[in-house]
């Protein structure tokens, strides 16, 4: 699945005209999208020097933060719609910063790589770490610190008082709402405070 | 360019027929839409960029612009798209109006009778310039540390003659350790027995020590632990580490004196006294939120440009903090603005040197403005959508 396909699914969710934050923005080829095909308005974060080059040539607000460090610049409820895309395994503090996205966003939308995509439980199975096209790193070198399944976060959500909106899997490029613990390779759920 | 008309100053009190010198680099397009204005900092000039020739049109060695590495044919400040201006500003001592020239109220040098000047009055001097330029709207502002606090002031004195600012290793205002550190500096100066209460040009001498002392405080507050670590060390003068010291109090011992020395030595030749202490003073009152409760937020909700604001990492003396200060009262006013962390090791330093990081941010916020110039079906808007109406 390209991250083209990801994108306009993800982008079918922000309201036009929305004020978005994109945490662990990279490129800002999203962000350049909403701007563009959905007039959104906003900032992204990020933290790699050569993504924030790539989003200041996108003409695409970036603000170079480590996302470890909280959300403090910005107020409660300060825009429409918060984005955490592919970002929320790699952090350390997972539970402080989905309450800062729901702190600073009506609403948040969040996607990571479902641990429990049936080709990561086969290798289980076969008692090794998965190492696939979603997770593709192996255990000991992976930058996934924060592995999870479609039903954890669910639970995780209802600890953190947020109603879950929408949600739904999607692998290659296509949306998956049967099963979608078992047959997605991506976890999205959208999210506002309860 | 000479001005008679007088310059209405802050503090009150007004400067009479004053002159500013300026250079600029490249050329103003037919709509007058490509001028960027580079403010200066603490030492530094009008000659942002290239080099000065001699009588003989030879190009003259180290007559570099300060900011040379960044501005120029094909740099990421592009003179081939944009049409550069670099102004001095009154009070300093590279040409325009300052301590040393005449007062004409007594016929004498100016000496401390020179009036306060602060950074507002600064932008305003420059607004004169630039009305005198045909210039009713800039591209873009950009400044460096004391010239970022300028950019960032322009954005406030004058919302619809600025389409974008960029605000490099600055700060909202200056910390008390700043101050203090500034204050050390003009102690050294006016306690220097050759400082006469400023009017030493009278006495045929100038408070060298005292510039010596300024300069050497302000070098190491320039640099970062790291980097003094690197460049010196506990090194020796004359000697290799291991070696006996000499067992003076009083002579160079360690190559980090030398440094400063020279430093200090190279900078007294060249700078005013005078000029020290009213550009050290014009950072210590640069704080817009000042006229708001402290609240800069509120200072900055005038602002109709959009931003690119610039830290780095080991800046002690103009902090990434202070940085996100001002990111964060444009954020809070949903302005558009961008920020790049630099994680340079320079310390304050790294502003005036060349990181591939750091420069190319500034190319490709620079290209993005350029691009804005070209595509004639998007007309110029604030960073709320509106369009901008220009005031001349």
């Amino acid at each position: 699945m390209s991250q083209h396909d990801v994108h306009d699914v993800i982008a079918q969710l922000v309201p036009p005209g929305s004020r978005v934050l994109d945490l662990g923005c990279g490129n800002g080829a999203l962000l350049a999208h909403l701007r563009d095909a959905r007039q959104c308005t906003g900032y992204g974060i990020e933290l790699d020097d050569a993504k924030v080059m790539q989003c200041v040539q996108r003409g695409v607000n970036v603000i170079q933060r480590n996302l470890e460090e909280g959300l403090s610049l910005f107020e409660d409820n300060s825009f429409d719609v918060v984005l955490q895309l592919d970002t929320l395994q790699h952090l350390r503090n997972t539970v402080d910063m989905l309450r800062e996205t729901a702190r600073v966003g009506k609403q948040g939308i969040v996607s990571f790589p479902n641990f429990a995509h049936w080709p990561h439980r086969l290798s289980v199975l076969r008692g090794r770490m998965p190492v696939t096209r979603s997770l593709p790193y192996q255990w000991y070198d992976t930058p996934n610190i924060r592995v999870a399944t479609f039903a954890d976060f669910e639970v995780l959500a209802e600890q953190n008082g947020l109603r879950i909106l929408d949600s739904f899997g999607v692998h290659e490029g296509e949306i998956v709402t049967r099963w979608p613990n078992l047959m997605a390779s991506k976890a999205v759920f959208k999210f506002e405070r309860r | 360019m000479h001005f008679e008309a007088p310059l209405p100053l802050q503090s009150g009190a007004v400067l009479k027929d004053y002159t500013l010198v300026y250079e600029t680099y490249g050329q103003l397009n037919a709509d007058r839409s490509n001028a960027v204005l580079v403010c200066h900092a603490l030492n530094a000039s009008h000659h942002v960029a290239g080099v000065h020739a001699d009588a003989q049109g030879h190009p003259l060695p180290k007559s570099e612009g300060w900011w040379d590495n960044l501005i120029g044919p094909g740099k990421p400040l592009d003179t081939k798209r944009f049409f550069v201006i670099g102004i001095n500003n009154p009070g300093s001592c590279f040409g325009s109006t300052g301590p040393m020239h005449t007062n004409p109220d007594t016929g004498q040098p100016y000496g401390a009778d020179f009036p306060v000047v602060t950074v507002e009055d600064w932008v305003n001097a420059q607004a004169r310039l630039l009305d005198q330029l045909g210039i009713s709207q800039l591209a873009a502002v950009l400044g460096g540390s004391l010239g970022g606090m300028q950019a960032l002031s322009w954005t406030l004195q004058h919302p619809q003659r600025v389409r974008h600012c960029v605000a490099v290793a600055t700060a909202p205002n200056l910390s008390a350790q700043n101050i203090a550190f500034n204050e050390v500096a003009r102690q050294a100066i006016v306690t220097d027995p050759d400082f006469h209460q400023g009017h030493f040009y009278a006495h045929g001498v100038v408070p060298r020590r005292g510039l010596r002392v300024a300069r050497m405080i302000g070098h190491i507050t320039y640099l970062s632990d790291d980097v003094m670590e690197e460049k010196f060390g506990r090194e020796l003068v004359g000697r290799t580490l291991g070696d006996a010291p000499n067992y003076s109090t009083q002579d160079i011992e360690f190559q980090v004196e030398s440094y400063l020395r020279y430093q200090g030595d190279k900078f007294s030749d060249y700078f005013d006294a005078n000029t020290y202490l009213l550009i050290t003073r014009a950072l210590d009152y640069f704080d817009p939120a000042r006229l708001h409760g402290g609240d800069l937020a509120a200072a900055m909700g005038k602002a109709l440009a959009k931003f690119l604001v610039i830290s780095f990492t080991t800046d002690w003396r103009f902090s990434p903090a202070r940085s996100r200060e001002i990111v964060k009262a444009l954020v809070d006013n949903r302005h558009d603005v961008s920020y790049a962390e630099i994680d340079a090791p320079h310390g304050h330093d790294a502003f005036l040197l060349d990181d591939p990081r750091y420069h190319g941010v500034v190319r490709a916020y620079f290209e993005r403005i350029a691009q804005e110039l070209q595509s004639a079906q998007s007309p110029l808007t604030t960073s709320q959508g509106q369009p901008l109406r220009v005031s001349v």
